[in-house]
């Protein structure tokens, strides 16, 4: 799992049918730091989160997939929680 | 799942049987701004996408689940068209195909 | 499955059901040397690690083999803690 911040929300009709009815995230993976870790990733949304929330992302599918409740999907990555806060050994980053 | 245009497609008239009548298309992915980054790429496709349209893929063994029960031996399908991107500041609207 | 060292928790109230009261830390890949790598990655402790502590992390679908990880949306889990590492 990693954590990220909701960058943005994604609008598609066409789609396959197991999207449908959920949200669609553009989610920037983030580094302990807070810095941005590589290039953002689209996420399903199984918590109702928005943009600027700090969340939860499983990046494989299973959990993914079980997460928003479509099993058998082509869905490899979801969000599944809201941090509400990181406590790091001092001098880690 | 990742964005990505649409830029291009593959003919392969020799390919593995369980691939015969799959569209491949040619994939850039993007960065949220609709930036290039990385590798292109080649996915099997359930949308019906074109040539130039803003799309998101999915990677992984769930790349072949859209063709089930077939077993296609894929790791990288488009699951959807995006119609907009919306960034929080603004909406960035997605380029249609043309025509 | 890798090396890592435990570096933090996470904490998350609204979350997945099934990753209700389950402990999720966060993990910094470690070479044999003990030396950091780069990246993190958070997982689901199954031994009750502890800060600074080295353990085996197992990714991927095999997470949920993990005993009280059965069906839960897990793709990283903790399923060891070290307690040395010798090469040849």
């Amino acid at each position: 799992m990693l954590i990220g911040r909701v960058v943005g929300e994604l609008i598609a009709t066409q789609k396959h049918p197991s999207h449908e009815g959920c949200k669609v995230l553009l989610v920037q993976p983030l580094n302990l730091d807070g810095t941005d870790r590589g290039d953002a990733v689209v996420a399903l949304d199984a918590v109702d989160a928005g943009i600027g929330d700090r969340v939860l992302v499983a990046t494989e599918g299973f959990s993914a997939m079980t997460a928003v409740e479509r099993p058998q999907s082509p869905i490899d990555m979801a969000v599944i929680g809201f941090i509400d806060h990181i406590e790091l050994i001092p001098g880690v980053s | 799942m990742y964005l990505g245009r649409v830029i291009g497609r593959v003919w392969a008239t020799v390919k593995n049987p369980a691939l015969n009548g799959q569209r491949m298309l040619l994939v850039q992915p993007l960065t949220p701004e609709l930036q290039n980054t990385g590798k292109r790429i080649v996915c099997t496709d359930c949308t019906g996408a074109g040539a130039g349209e803003i799309i998101y893929w999915v990677r992984g063994r769930e790349a072949s689940f859209p063709f089930q029960p077939a077993e296609t031996p894929t790791d990288t399908t488009i699951v959807g068209i995006v119609d907009s991107i919306d960034l929080g500041k603004r909406a960035v609207p997605a380029r249609r195909r043309k025509g | 499955m890798i090396l890592a060292r435990v570096v933090g928790t996470v904490v998350a109230t609204r979350k997945d059901p099934r990753l209700e009261g389950k402990k999720l830390l966060v993990l910094k890949p470690v070479s044999p040397e003990g030396k950091d790598e780069a990246g993190y990655v958070v997982a689901v402790d199954t031994v009750s690690a502890g800060y600074r502590e080295r353990v085996i992390a197992v990714s991927g679908s095999s997470a949920r083999m993990a005993e009280g990880c059965k069906d839960c949306p897990v793709d990283t889990s903790i399923v060891g803690i070290v307690d040395d590492v010798s090469m040849d």
